[in-house]
């Protein structure tokens, strides 16, 4: 295994800031705006479609990106590209979706607006981060990935 | 600020859709959340470094927003401290079992046109949207 460049490093870190400011300015550091999308107890008056111009502008360039990156025989700083390769659709896809989506419900945080949050040095962030650890942690040996 | 904000939502949409293209197109690597730091917690792995920076990236991003738009951070729904801890929990377990999140499989994933992915998304996308159903319904929208 190549172990990271410096510029890789400094990539991931700079692009992480960047990755977060993106999601304060979306509005999803508002755990209110993700109820909002999923709540239609008021019927449509009270719905915040919001979270839905998010995802749809953040695919609208990633989609043509990676397109156009995947032309290139390698990333501008690494050997290779590094893609999942799982392709089935399988029990643990589904389960694991279908929990995360309550535990998504429940809190109104998906893991990126949890970190951001935790930057923010919310109580609420804070709480949920460290539910987030214990859970990944759980599941790492409870249910290890087979091997590939 | 339940209002619907298309301007600022789309504009940080495409901010977040650029910082995960930078990724593959710089390292080559997804810009999956749950599975970056997933792989912080396990030590050991060889690629430790370059996940715990762009986590740590993202953390700072949030300090540094919190300073300039403290409200951006409001947390605006009724959750107890409990109820935040196990849905961190859910949340953990769910996405290293599903290998993915709203990034990994929502942007990363969709944006691949990965068949995969748009089945995780259609399944926390339902899962959540009932959950806020019956949160709203039987326990009065707190919990």
């Amino acid at each position: 295994m190549n172990r990271p460049t410096t510029p890789q490093l400094a990539v991931a870190l700079g692009l992480g800031v960047l990755f977060a400011v993106g999601l304060v300015i979306s509005g999803m550091t508002l755990p209110s705006k993700v109820v909002g999308f999923f709540d239609f107890s008021d019927g449509t008056t009270s719905w915040d479609p919001s979270l839905g111009f998010v995802m749809a502008g953040a695919i609208a360039v990633y989609l043509p990106a990676y397109r156009l990156t995947m032309r290139r025989s390698k990333p501008a700083l690494a050997e290779r590209f590094r893609l999942p390769t799982s392709k089935g659709i399988d029990g643990r896809l589904i389960v694991g979706s279908a929990l995360f989506g309550i535990g998504w419900g429940m809190s109104g945080f998906c893991p990126g607006p949890a970190l951001a949050s935790l930057g923010g040095m919310t109580s609420q962030a804070l709480i949920m981060v460290g539910g987030v650890i214990v859970g990944m942690v759980l599941f790492q040996r409870l249910m290890p990935a087979p091997k590939a | 600020m339940d209002q619907f904000t298309p301007l600022s939502s789309t504009i940080g949409g495409l901010i977040i859709g650029a910082a995960s293209a930078g990724l593959l197109f710089a390292n080559g690597r997804i810009a999956g959340i749950s599975g970056i730091a997933g792989g912080v917690l396990k030590l050991g792995a060889g690629d430790t470094a370059w996940r715990g920076l762009f986590v740590l990236g993202l953390c700072l991003g949030g300090f540094v927003c919190s300073l300039v738009v403290p409200e951006a951070f409001a947390f605006g729904i009724e959750r107890s401290g409990v109820a935040l801890a196990l849905a961190g929990v859910l949340v953990g377990f769910g996405t290293q079992m599903g290998n993915g999140c709203t990034s990994g499989h929502g942007v990363c994933g969709l944006g691949r046109l990965s068949f995969r992915s748009l089945v995780a998304v259609i399944t926390f996308m339902a899962t959540a949207a009932a959950t806020i159903a019956i949160i709203g319904h039987a326990f009065g929208g707190a919990l």
